[in-house]
């Protein structure tokens, strides 16, 4: 065997038993750090496919960014053990059931010789490197896909935000809107004194 | 040597594995979401193999689209999960029946 096939054989491996970890762990932090580890295993398993810009990006977005957000949601949540405890009990050997058909059913499926024939399309972007290639086709071909995924990412801001703006009623809090639109006739205010004469 | 079946063949594996844990977790919708992220990933390596086996940079491309798309998704999802949770103190999926539906 290769030592590209040992990589993958090891990276296949850390990655199922990762994944399957996260279904059957209890402690929602553990599932998350393991859903981490799967996604790190995927990164190199991207990496022998010479994917590398996506690789990177997949540990840049998924670990930097969606994990951390999960672990945060866990960790600000606070659930007792208690209210994560999962229904055991009768749909578990179901689903098990389930799982073997479909992963024997798909492996079949893929042991016939469907995948086996290698199209080689034309492609002009061989002799530089992947992410110049993707950066080329992306602005290229995709430049209108690629500012919908831009418009998406910032509805998805502005949902974000919306849904969980909170306003409390008891604390002192600025009130930009009064703020910025205060004139500067407001700022001033002059008062009619009596002079300090005597006996008037 | 590594071929297309291998990869394809650990895509399905993945995808089982995280079904299996949406059936099991089905109360949690915290580690639904966690499979549902589990599943994309399992596409998106599916996408990288053919990618890399026909020799076509497009479905790269689509990979990039799909990270973006999950990104979206994940926020979207923790923040209605937070509001809900709000709400409600508690994650489970069997107290998210206040549409009725």
């Amino acid at each position: 065997m290769s030592f590209e096939a040992w990589l993958f054989y090891l990276f296949a491996l850390l990655l199922i038993s990762s994944a399957i970890g996260v279904v059957v762990v209890r402690n929602t932090v553990y599932a998350a750090l393991l859903l981490i580890l799967a996604f790190f295993n995927s990164a190199a398993l991207w990496l022998l496919l010479q994917a590398e810009f996506l690789s990177i990006v997949l540990v840049l977005v998924y670990v930097g960014a969606v994990m951390v957000l999960f672990l945060f949601i866990i960790m600000m949540l606070n659930l007792k053990v208690e209210q994560v405890k999962r229904e055991g009990g009768k749909y578990f050997p179901f689903s098990l059931v389930v799982l073997f058909l479909l992963i024997v059913e798909l492996i079949i499926m893929l042991q016939s010789s469907l995948f086996d024939k290698v199209i080689t399309t034309s492609d002009t972007t061989k002799n530089i490197d992947n992410t110049a290639a993707i950066g080329l086709l992306l602005y290229k071909e995709y430049l209108f896909p690629f500012e919908v995924a831009a418009v998406i990412l910032l509805v998805a801001i502005i949902a974000a935000i919306m849904l969980t703006l909170r306003r409390r009623g008891d604390v002192k809090t600025q009130d930009i809107e009064q703020q910025i639109q205060v004139q500067s006739s407001e700022r001033i205010r002059l008062i009619k004194l009596p002079s300090g004469r005597q006996g008037s | 040597m590594i071929s297309l079946t291998h990869y394809l063949t650990l895509a399905a594996i993945l995808f089982a594995v995280s079904i299996a844990g949406i059936v099991l977790n089905r109360k949690n919708i915290l580690l639904i979401l966690m499979c549902i992220e589990l599943m994309l990933l399992s596409v998106n390596l599916n996408f990288v193999a053919f990618s890399h086996y026909l020799n076509n940079l497009h479905g790269q491309i689509f990979v990039f689209f799909i990270l973006t798309v999950a990104a979206a998704e994940a926020a979207i999802g923790l923040a209605i999960l937070v509001v809900f949770f709000r709400n409600k103190r508690s994650i489970q999926v069997q107290d998210l029946d206040e549409m009725k539906g």
